[in-house]
């Protein structure tokens, strides 16, 4: 950790990684985009997490681990996924979420 | 005394039953028949042994006939108060019962072999017949009155299978619901009547319910309801249950209906058996009647010589056989019926009692032999109206003797059994209720009368010409007829007084020749009536009838009874309260269930384009519903 930067710049960061998440998620179409985009919302919480936890209770670690979990959790997240969007690829030959739309009513 | 055998009477038959209802198919027909016909024969030997052990070897104790508890066991358990047990009780008349039960059913299932040989279902009519005898034997036997009540459901179902065994007949169907209808209707009175009883004494036993101590009547002897004791009205609801079954008036149109089922069907159930149950039911809850609900009792006495005019004089007109001997039927348990209604308890006071079972001993044989020698008749002439008949004697005989014998005891002629059994009921009835003695009196003298018209017409009349000649029946149906003419002639000698009583001691009767010389006279000259209008072919019947004219009309419509029942039910019953309630139905209950299933679907239709399966917009609302949500509480909640 870097002696005088603030906390708001490291928020900013985490933010913005955030929102950048978010619309990729919103907006892109290849699933393994969308994948990735989820994982960019995992690490701004983890941002955050760290963070709150350095600049406000230095003396304490649970921040920090809850980090690691999530990071262990984003983990299996990610193997499932993938599993998934392999299976759809077999399936439909694409792994365009828009030609997945088979569970409308 | 070991009585633990007697279970054997009611387990075989219901075996017989489960081996005709399930496997009956894979056999030839004849294997049904001969599983059932043994399967009673060996109930029937039980039966005479169970007899003779209970009257003349265990006998008397302290003077008075045992009430015995063969077998007991928890059926169901509800709370340690309330238990409703299974279990065999026998006393004299249970034990009378399970002999002219095992009897008479014994003797149907012989005979059916010969009528019903090559009819379709032969196992099917033996698998019915044999539930017949369980439930009517467990009826008998019943320790308790919810038991009973038990079996009496079983009677009528099984009576509902007889009846509509034709089941490819529109009428038999016709009849068969009508009985179970009637009979289930007055069969809801009984089981109020019961509920009533075992409320207010907590109990169900019969033991306890006739027995000496009456203290646990104390707690509902005061109450009343409409100006009647509660026991009054307990016992007339459950007299109400007996009604249906023994078909008393006004539950008494089922029965002439009820001869569409097979003739032997008639003999057992619509004439020996069942119909007598409603007797039965009120003999075994005698004492509660005699001593906690008298007016029942007379209600009861009126209901029956009421009955047995009533059927009597419908006999006269009827021209179908069986519904002429099902009138007949109606008649006699009326005078049963009558002499329980003004009997006593003690002693010779008990008289009416005593004669009632009587009766409904002697009544089971002739009645039977009637019903079977009409059976023999319908299966030579292959028809049931008289008119069809005439001259038979010389093509059946054996079946005429035993018709003649049959009809001579019904009539009460001297030395045959029910002159002993019908003196007895017309002594218990002169010295409780002139009214009620004149009556049966007069009946006497128009049973001898429809009888003995019945008999001529069928066996003397006219040279009918018959497209096949008559021929006798087989052994197998004459020999049940030639054992049970055997029986109407002798079962009057039974001491019946020395057996069977109200209170279980034995007392003297002897023949009261002031009563039995004019009910015999009238006897004969009914039946020489009979022989003057029926004997040869003559015009008196018709030049009476037309004489009698709408009066006439009326008796040979019977009453209009029918009629009655279908106006009050087609027309008041179901314009004026079905309709409504089925309107009430459609459009209030229904329209309710359909209005919110409606709603439901109509909103899901609207909202469906919602589930859009696209994942993109799944998470712009996620992510907008979020951010909503995180202002709400940023702004809003503090």
């Amino acid at each position: 950790m870097i002696e005088g930067i603030p906390m708001t710049h490291v928020l900013i960061v985490s933010a913005f990684m955030f929102f950048a998440g978010i619309c990729g998620f919103i907006i892109r179409r290849n699933m393994i985009t969308i994948l990735m985009s989820i994982e960019l919302i995992l690490n701004a919480v983890n941002i955050n997490l760290v963070v709150f936890n350095k600049y406000l209770y230095p003396d304490q670690l649970q921040g920090q681990f809850f980090a690691l979990f999530v990071v262990g959790i984003a983990a299996a997240e990610a193997s499932v996924a993938i599993a998934l969007i392999i299976n759809i690829y077999r399936r439909l030959n694409s792994i365009n979420v828009e030609q997945v739309n088979e569970m409308k009513y | 005394m070991n009585y633990s055998y007697t279970i054997l009477i009611l387990l075989i038959p219901i075996a017989a039953f489960l081996f005709n209802g399930l496997l009956g198919m894979k056999f030839k027909p004849i294997v049904s028949g001969l599983v059932g016909t043994i399967g009673l024969g060996i109930v029937f030997l039980l039966s005479w042994y169970t007899a003779w052990q209970y009257f003349f070897v265990g006998g008397m104790v302290d003077g008075e006939f045992p009430k015995i508890i063969a077998m007991s066991m928890d059926w169901l358990q509800f709370t340690d108060k309330l238990t409703i047990r299974m279990g065999i009780m026998l006393d004299p008349i249970s034990v009378m019962m399970l002999v002219v039960v095992s009897s008479v059913s014994f003797m149907v299932h012989i005979y059916s072999l010969g009528y019903m040989k090559g009819e379709k279902g032969f196992e099917r009519f033996y698998s019915f017949l044999s539930l017949f005898s369980f439930s009517m034997l467990g009826l008998v036997v019943a320790t308790n009155i919810f038991q009973m009540y038990v079996f009496w459901e079983l009677v009528g179902i099984s009576s509902f299978l007889l009846i509509g065994f034709y089941y490819q007949k529109p009428s038999a169907v016709a009849a068969s619901k009508k009985a179970f209808i009637v009979t289930r209707f007055a069969d809801l009175g009984f089981l109020i009547g019961i509920l009533l009883l075992s409320f207010f004494t907590q109990t169900f036993d019969f033991t306890t319910l006739t027995g000496a101590d009456h203290s646990i009547f104390e707690s509902g002897a005061a109450k009343s309801f409409m100006g009647m004791s509660v026991f009054t009205w307990a016992c007339l609801l459950i007299f109400m249950g007996g009604a249906g079954k023994s078909a008393m008036f006004p539950f008494h149109i089922w029965l002439p209906d009820a001869m569409e089922g097979p003739t032997p069907v008639s003999a057992l159930i619509h004439a020996a058996t069942m119909v007598v149950a409603g007797v039965f039911l009120v003999a075994r809850m005698f004492p509660v009647f005699f001593f906690q609900a008298p007016d029942a009792l007379e209600v009861i006495a009126y209901v029956g010589g009421f009955t047995s005019l009533f059927a009597a004089i419908i006999a006269c007109t009827q021209y179908d056989i069986k519904r002429v001997l099902a009138f007949s039927t109606l008649s006699q348990i009326g005078y049963m019926i009558l002499a329980l209604g003004v009997s006593g308890y003690e002693g010779h006071e008990g008289v009416g009692y005593m004669a009632s079972m009587f009766h409904l001993f002697t009544h089971a044989f002739f009645k039977a032999l009637l019903f079977l020698g009409a059976g023999a008749i319908i299966h030579a002439v292959h028809s049931n109206v008289m008119q069809d008949m005439g001259g038979l004697r010389k093509y059946m005989p054996i079946t005429h003797i035993t018709f003649l014998i049959a009809c001579l005891t019904i009539s009460g002629v001297p030395f045959l059994s029910a002159f002993f059994s019908k003196d007895e009921i017309l002594v218990a009835a002169f010295h409780h209720n002139k009214l009620l003695f004149a009556v049966e009196y007069l009946v006497a003298g128009i049973t001898a009368f429809y009888m003995f018209r019945l008999y001529f017409s069928i066996f003397w009349g006219k040279d009918t010409q018959y497209h096949h000649t008559p021929h006798e029946a087989p052994k197998v149906m004459t020999i049940p007829l030639m054992i049970l003419a055997i029986g109407s002639i002798f079962a009057g000698y039974v001491p019946f007084a020395k057996l069977i009583t109200a209170d279980g001691r034995p007392f003297e009767s002897h023949i009261d020749f002031a009563i039995a010389i004019p009910s015999v006279l009238i006897g004969l000259v009914g039946i020489g009536l009979a022989m003057l209008m029926y004997r040869k072919e003559t015009h008196i019947p018709e030049r009476i009838s037309i004489a009698l004219g709408g009066f006439y009309k009326t008796v040979y419509n019977k009453f209009y009874i029918d009629e009655i029942y279908l106006f009050i039910t087609k027309k008041i019953i179901f314009n004026y309260i079905s309709r409504p309630v089925a309107w009430f139905d459609r459009h209030i209950v229904d329209g309710t269930m359909n209005g919110i299933g409606w709603i439901t679907l109509t909103s899901a239709k609207k909202i469906k384009g919602l589930q859009s399966g696209y994942l993109p917009q799944y998470g712009m609302v996620f992510a907008l519903a979020a951010v909503v949500f995180v202002l709400i509480f940023a702004f809003l909640v503090r």
